[in-house]
């Protein structure tokens, strides 16, 4: 036990001691997080739409108002035809146009409900989704007025279109992702090259001639970096929460049980790793090309695996990082309880435990 | 002769290949014994089957009276082993080095206190405790290795081509050092390609093709084969193999 430390001790000064390595595993997710924050950013001021109003009545006009007084919109009035604000959107000149049908108080005082049209840019579907978040709040609070100062309770609803990208694929999905791409990278890359590097150095060789067991070698070459990626976890956590607005709604004891499994699969692949490479570079690259793509493609928060063709989703299955980050959606986006993930959980589970099994029974046969 | 390592036709094979056939022979208490051959003789793969680093295909050894087979970990104990490449980790300073070296062999904190400083003394770098071993000269790393993988008191210390890749100066100066070992009781079991380093042994043998073709003191060597020095012996010997080193 006291030699498990003190070889313990030993690996984080390694990690302590190399400063690109620890700007690496610290700067890396703060890095992303705050790029894919401003990416994000919910706070979408001053954007232009224009209001084409064909009715020009009382309620449109108070309506109309309160959008522009809003401080997410700069509203124009000037177009007027369907051909004009298309032309508008191409050029890209507006994100959003908000169309009123002729007789729209009319509509409203008679039947009770009216639709307004409201259409989208929607080829940056993170500017889409919040705008018309925007506006159809705006709507709503419009309606509970109207409903105070009247008899009926009325109604008008917002139709929501959104051009060139009516899935709205994107958004809170990134925070997910680039948590299972963190954990990934530190974990399968900075093991693989830690005990690659032992090789390198020779020193490896006089560990094994040691009494220090092999599995002990394994297990302090795992602590630091199982440690230094909890510790990415909470970082990711709390910018997510301060600068992207994006709590963990479920349980954060659930979120750190999944993510510790998923940490240990990830290291377990950087021992498998290490016990076939023989350089640094070999190791590096082992884990970039065989673990950072996978994720990158086959997790599902870049491209939607549904669309995939057959073969690939097979293939995603085996990818840890899928199910990993459908914990994460399921437990931080979703704040469903363990009854909504067993069946990740089972398969990390599985996963972590039989690659730790098969990472440690091939570094002792390599090694006698 | 106190016999600390004995071996009763070691050997090991590859599939068809035999890199060490049938190895006979035993090393006493105290003695520094080269390991001499050409490249691909055999001769780490003799250290690492002495050392547990490879388990034998067949044939008897015991290291400080502890079988290879069975008591692996009894030897582990009782052996250092300094590889080919340096052994010392660059981004730790020279104590860390000792003391983790120290502490994964079990050593208390006060031993490893103690032994450092002695350590230390020895190579005259008490200046140097607090240094990254990366800044110490290639000379300086090569020696203060050799006294870390003695620094657990074993038996038996495994040298393999120690010397590779340093000038004759420093060369010199780490014989001094093993002479130091081989003074308190440590035997030493050294591999090298350096003919003067073996006049510098008790007694040496030399491999070729995976079989030790000579074994005696070097004075008896030169004696038997009728040659001024340890060169020519090897170079008759050696001129004979059919193996490729690699």
């Amino acid at each position: 036990m006291k030699q498990l430390i003190i070889f313990i001790k030993k690996e984080f000064l390694h990690v302590f001691r190399d400063r690109k390595t620890l700007l690496m595993l610290f700067g890396l997710p703060i890095a992303q997080i705050v790029l894919f924050g401003f990416a994000l950013s919910n706070e979408i001021k001053d954007s232009k739409i224009v209001v084409a109003d064909y009715s020009k009545d009382a309620v449109t006009t108070k309506l109309t108002d309160k959008i522009a007084a809003s401080k997410y919109f700069d509203v124009e009035y000037n177009l007027q035809s369907a051909s004009q604000i298309e032309a508008a959107f191409k050029k890209g000149t507006i994100k959003m146009a908000i169309v009123f049908p002729e007789n729209f108080a009319e509509d409203l005082m008679h039947t009770n409900k009216a639709t307004v049209q409201v259409i989208a840019d929607a080829s940056d579907p993170n500017v889409a989704t919040a705008i018309t978040n925007y506006v159809t709040q705006i709507i709503n609070d419009f309606n509970s007025q109207l409903s105070n100062s009247s008899p009926q309770p009325l109604q008008i609803m917002p139709q929501i279109q959104m051009l060139y990208n009516p899935e709205l694929r994107g958004a809170p999905n990134f925070v997910p992702g680039v948590m299972a791409l963190v954990l990934m990278l530190v974990c399968t890359m900075m093991t693989s090259v830690a005990i690659v590097k032992e090789k390198e150095l020779g020193t490896m060789e006089i560990l094994l001639v040691s009494p220090f067991k092999p599995l002990y070698i394994i297990i302090s070459k795992l602590t630091p970096y199982l440690i230094i990626s909890v510790v990415n976890l909470f970082v990711i956590l709390i910018l997510s929460s301060l600068f992207l607005d994006l709590q963990v709604k479920g349980s954060v004891l659930l979120l750190v049980f999944g993510s510790i499994l998923f940490i240990l699969t990830s290291l377990s692949i950087g021992l498998l790793l290490s016990i076939g490479a023989k350089t640094q570079q070999a190791a590096m690259a082992g884990s970039l090309m065989g673990m950072m793509l996978p994720t990158m493609l086959l997790t599902g928060f870049l491209f939607p695996i549904e669309n995939m063709p057959i073969a690939l989703q097979l293939l995603s299955n085996i990818v840890p990082s899928r199910w990993y980050f459908l914990i994460i959606k399921k437990v931080m986006l979703k704040g469903l309880g363990f009854s909504a993930v067993w069946k990740e959980i089972s398969i990390l589970t599985v996963m972590s435990v039989s690659l730790f099994v098969l990472s440690l029974r091939r570094f002792k046969i390599r090694l006698q | 002769m106190d016999a600390v390592i004995k071996t009763e036709k070691l050997t090991k094979r590859f599939g068809n290949f035999i890199a060490a056939n049938e190895l006979t022979f035993e090393v006493g208490k105290g003695e520094i014994f080269g390991f001499l051959g050409a490249n691909g003789a055999g001769k780490t793969t003799a250290m690492r089957m002495l050392c547990g680093l490879l388990a034998p295909s067949s044939g008897k050894a015991s290291i400080a009276g502890f079988d290879i087979y069975t008591q692996t970990e009894k030897i582990k104990r009782n052996i250092g082993y300094m590889s080919q490449k340096f052994s010392l980790y660059d981004n730790l300073t020279v104590s860390e080095n000792i003391r983790f070296y120290g502490g994964i062999y079990g050593m208390t904190r006060k031993d490893i206190k103690t032994k450092t400083q002695s350590l230390l003394e020895v190579l005259q770098l008490q200046n140097e405790a607090k240094t990254l071993v990366s800044e110490l000269p290639l000379g300086w790393k090569q020696k203060l290795s050799f006294l870390v993988s003695i620094v657990h008191d074993p038996e038996i210390v495994f040298l393999d081509e120690p010397t590779g890749g340093v000038d004759p100066v420093t060369r010199r100066q780490f014989w001094d050092l093993i002479y130091y070992a081989a003074n308190k009781g440590v035997t030493v079991f050294v591999t090298t390609h350096y003919m003067d380093e073996a006049e510098y042994c008790n007694r040496v043998s030399i491999m070729v093709d995976g079989v030790i073709a000579a074994l005696d003191s070097p004075a008896n060597l030169k004696k038997n084969y009728g040659h001024e020095n340890m060169e020519d012996v090897f170079y008759e010997l050696a001129r004979k193999a059919k193996r490729q080193g690699d």
